[in-house]
């Protein structure tokens, strides 16, 4: 071998890799050798968290990711399930947010130009876009550069490519302040026959590199993104790629042009660990090798090394294996899209990984150890006791009526009006966006059938924080019950697993709880999880954010034109509660607002309850009885109630018994009119579809019960809220908006 | 479909200018997109009388090809913009308003960065006394804005149309408001509108270029 360079390896050079001590001698004992520095470099961002998942394999193989709707779990690109007529629905969700820490427009650009390959490398044709954003309170200055940053990257690079981002959620909370969370989540549609996959095969085929040349941006972002914030990490911009979002969509249209065509034995999109991951996970997919030759990548810059050109996450890039003989073929279809390619790797029988630089063989890696040889991290410690956590109360509490107390609420950033986000991004372009973003969840036709997609991301980091077990149960559930909302049928699951240092026991278990959480959720209601993403080290200087748990759900309607808005409709129709009334305040926004605080324990979740609430919602829906249905989320009963009327402008009255009339009614209406107790929708319908409601709820074993009536301009909860809608209009959109 | 690199329009009755962001608009919307060879064409066919219809990205290629007066910058807002807005049919005479009434408020949304249409003084004039401006943005009651306009656009100018009147720009999405399922079938008129003209020539087809 030439060019090897045997080195002594340092605390510094391995921090520069993030391997530890001990990752790097099970390393060298497995080679029998020292590596040299290209080899660290490549082993380093392949053991990363981001790629290894070293911590969190062992948690997520517990996981249901079977169905009968299921055509590809976890392990490719994305995930794949049947929704009929022939169509697959290929979905994911990604992070992006060390990137998006340090350079907000591109770190969130690049993010959605990351999601949007991992769905068309399949053969999809991306359809949509949602994203989760968290923050640090908006009120701060630099919150707000980070929030206006990721607004805009995100609208940046999906309004160009013409994909519609139709949804998403976002919340602000001290624990991001020094860690925001960008989640994007890409939804796709192919033929079941044109499904591509990234698993290479046949020793002598050869492997394209396709895309924008390679420059040294992106440089350790795996590793960069596996490794806790500090005040260093502003020089770490260099980590931060930058996005082309004209050039993806000459590639995507290039590749959707190849979906299904046997020249293409597979497509791998570059991420995290650029060429090196990608060629790495390609080759062992296909249980064979692979050689690739950096001198024959077309670079952006003279100068560089091997080990840039290995580990450079530049954008837009793509790799296809082929048979030699259909290469030149296939480099006509990309040179009709301007797209350059060149021929970087070949095939090989054996199971390594080797790296040429010209005639110097610079690399030569087991390839199981280098994909699957991370040592998994265990527990760090054993379950730590936690301080059980008192009812959250006390302090100054305000002295606001329950109207005051409604308006003060969604009027609040996290309750307020997304309208100044997604009218930044192009929610519509494609002429499918059916529900558009502002109810539930959004909804996408599927072109040239009657089926319907409904897509929603949802988690709630108060509830995990208190308990992530159940916290975690009760995002599956909730962005189930988006879905349901709409009339569609959750099918699958993609999850992001945003979580601070897993070397600390706490956050282990917290991880560990929320795996098992999410596993029993989506058991229970029989939805599967098809792919997904783990966060971890979101922590500054040791501060980490809350677990926070992002759950992006796919559901299928057969009939759009059945589908269900969340506004209320029309004068005169009657308003109903699904689900039980309780007073549950622990975890809410009230409680941040009012006690400024969050303590306790999360709402009560029966999930059998859960489960048989979507069934009477859906059937409902597709029995045509509701004009509306809206999940009780986020500040209970009353801000549902508020939404519909936001929505569908115009006004309701009701009455809720539990509240009582006169004296008695501050102590427990707080938590009727604001609690968030799970498993409930508000609805409603024609009085004619009364009676139907009430057989239907009876057979579902599910509570229900009319609370009033729609019409007029005024929020009204009998002797208790009594506000005008054109108040609360006024409050609710000007909640994100910066005050001069 | 015709291809930006071919300058063959394969003989079509009318040539849509589609929306999108063409060759990324990286530079200023459309600046680079006018240079394509296909454009050539385009600007020969309009001269010829052909009908072009620019949406959005297409009104910005447009305005940089001097097939149209004036200018689309930056929304005043220095945002992107996707909302629903209501444009008023200021003239009915040209081929794509024809069929409908003047003072008509039709439902089409919006969807850009860069639609805030400005023009000289003697140019906005110009356009208002020969009743080139095809469409303004309103409210839904057909009233003036106020200062909700989605983009400050001068005039509130939504849409003009060349001197010949074959040539119209307009940044709202008509094709996006062409069915009740969207929310809106408004902009099926223009398209309607477009069609009887060219069917009563026994031509049908309505080319997009890509």
């Amino acid at each position: 071998m030439t060019g090897l360079q045997f080195v002594a390896v340092s605390d510094a050079d391995l921090a520069e890799v993030a391997l530890t001590r001990a990752e790097y001698l099970h390393l060298a004992e497995s080679l029998g050798r020292d590596p040299n520095r290209l080899e660290l470099g490549i082993v380093g961002a392949l053991w990363s968290e981001h790629c290894s998942y070293k911590t969190s394999k062992p948690l997520l193989g517990t996981l249901p990711t079977k169905g009968p709707r299921v055509l590809q779990g976890p392990g490719e690109n994305a995930g794949a399930v049947d929704i009929g007529n022939g169509l697959a629905c290929v979905f994911k969700i990604e992070s992006h947010n060390h990137p998006s820490a340090i350079e907000p427009y591109q770190g969130a650009a690049t993010g959605v130009g990351g999601i949007l390959r991992d769905i068309f490398t399949m053969g999809a044709r991306p359809v949509a876009l949602l994203d989760s954003l968290r923050f640090g309170p908006l009120d701060e200055p630099h919150q707000r550069h980070l929030f206006d940053g990721v607004v805009a990257g995100v609208g940046g690079y999906g309004n160009c490519i013409g994909v519609p981002t139709v949804g998403g959620e976002l919340y602000f909370d001290e624990s991001y302040r020094t860690n925001c969370l960008v989640n994007a989540m890409c939804v796709g549609i192919v033929e079941r026959g044109k499904l591509t996959r990234a698993t290479a095969s046949g020793p002598g085929n050869l492997v394209l590199l396709v895309g924008a040349d390679t420059g040294r941006d992106g440089i350790h972002g795996a590793s960069f993104a596996s490794v806790v914030l500090d005040s260093e990490s502003a020089a770490r911009r260099p980590a931060v790629q930058v996005g082309n979002p004209f050039l993806e969509k000459c590639l995507m249209e290039a590749c959707l042009e190849l979906a299904g065509d046997p020249r293409v034995i597979a497509m791998q999109d570059l991420g995290a660990a650029g060429l090196c991951g990608s060629t790495a996970e390609l080759a062992h997919r296909g249980g064979c090798g692979i050689e690739v030759d950096v001198a024959r990548a077309s670079r952006r810059e003279t100068g560089m090394t091997p080990y840039e050109v290995m580990l450079s996450e530049s954008q837009e890039r793509m790799l296809i294996v082929a048979r030699p003989g259909d290469v030149r073929s296939l480099q006509e279809v990309f040179e009709r899209w301007d797209l350059h390619s060149d021929v970087v790797a070949v095939i090989l029988p054996d199971q390594r990984f080797v790296v040429r630089d010209g005639d110097d063989r610079v690399c030569d890696l087991p390839l199981d150890l280098l994909v699957d040889g991370a040592p998994p991290r265990e527990a760090p410690g054993p379950r730590p006791d936690r301080p059980a956590q008192g009812a959250g109360s006390g302090g100054n509490v305000p002295s606001w009526t329950p109207g005051e107390t409604l308006l003060h609420l969604i009027g609040s950033p996290n309750l307020g009006s997304r309208v100044p986000v997604f009218r930044r991004y192009d929610h519509q372009v494609g002429d499918a966006t059916v529900i558009l973003p502002g109810g539930d969840a959004a909804m996408v036709r599927v072109d040239g059938t009657s089926l319907g997609l409904g897509l929603a991301t949802d988690g709630n980091s108060r509830y995990t924080a208190l308990d992530a077990r159940q916290g975690a149960m009760i995002a599956v559930c909730e962005a189930a019950r988006n879905v349901v909302a709409t009339g569609a049928t959750p099918v699958a699951v993609t999850n992001c697993l945003n979580f601070a240092n897993p070397e600390h026991a706490d956050v282990w278990w917290d991880l560990h709880d929320a795996v098992d959480g999410i596993g029993d959720a989506c058991r229970a209601l029989e939805i599967p999880v098809v792919s997904g993403n783990v966060s971890l080290y979101n922590d500054t200087g040791g501060t980490g954010i809350d677990p926070t748990v992002v759950i992006g759900m796919v559901g299928v309607i057969d009939d759009v034109s059945k589908r269900c808005g969340a506004g209320f409709r029309d004068e005169g129709d009657l308003v109903g509660l699904v689900g039980p009334v309780a007073a549950e305040l622990d975890g809410s926004e009230y409680q941040r607002l009012v006690h400024g605080v969050n303590a306790g324990s999360p709402p009560r979740l029966d999930i059998d309850l859960e489960r048989r609430v979507h069934s009477f919602i859906l059937e409902a829906i597709s029995a045509g009885l509701l004009h509306s249905a809206h999940d009780c989320a986020e500040g209970g009963i009353a801000i549902a109630m508020a939404e519909s009327c936001l929505l569908g402008d115009i006004g309701v009255s009701v009455e809720i018994d539990e509240l009582g009339s006169g004296e008695g009614l501050i102590n427990g209406a707080a938590g009727i009119l604001f609690g968030e107790s799970q498993s409930r929708f508000v609805i409603s319908f024609a009085r004619e579809a009364l009676v139907r409601l009430h057989e239907l709820a009876g057979r579902h074993s599910v509570p229900f019960r009319g609370l009033g009536s729609v019409g007029g301009e005024r929020v009204c909860v009998t002797g208790c809220i009594d506000v005008s809608l054109a108040d609360v209009r006024a409050v609710h959109r000007g909640a994100l908006i910066e005050r001069a | 479909m015709l291809w930006h690199k071919d300058r063959d329009l394969c003989g079509v009755d009318c040539v849509i200018l589609p929306g999108g962001f063409a060759y990324g608009d990286y530079l200023r919307a459309g600046a680079v997109a006018r240079f394509a060879p296909l454009m050539e064409s385009v600007g020969e066919f309009a001269d010829a009388g052909g009908l072009v219809w620019g949406i959005c990205n297409g009104f910005q290629i447009l305005c940089e090809a001097h097939l149209l007066p004036g200018a689309l910058t930056r929304n005043g807002s220095l945002e992107f913009r996707c909302m629903p807005t209501w444009l008023r049919v200021e003239t009915v005479d040209s081929v794509f308003t024809a069929g409908c009434v003047r003072g008509d408020v039709l439902q089409i949304p919006v969807s850009h960065g860069e639609g805030r249409y400005v023009a000289d003084t003697e140019t906005l004039e110009m356009l208002e006394r020969e009743q080139r401006v095809a469409f303004r943005y309103v409210r839904q009651d057909g009233s003036a804005l106020g200062d909700e306009s989605p983009n400050g656009s001068m005039h509130d100018i939504a849409g003009i149309v060349n001197e010949r009147r074959n040539v119209l720009g307009m940044m709202p999405h008509p094709e996006r408001a062409c069915e009740p399922l969207l929310g809106s079938s408004d902009g099926m008129q223009l398209f309607r509108n477009v069609a009887k003209l060219i069917s009563g020539n026994g031509v049908m087809p309505v080319a997009a270029v890509s």
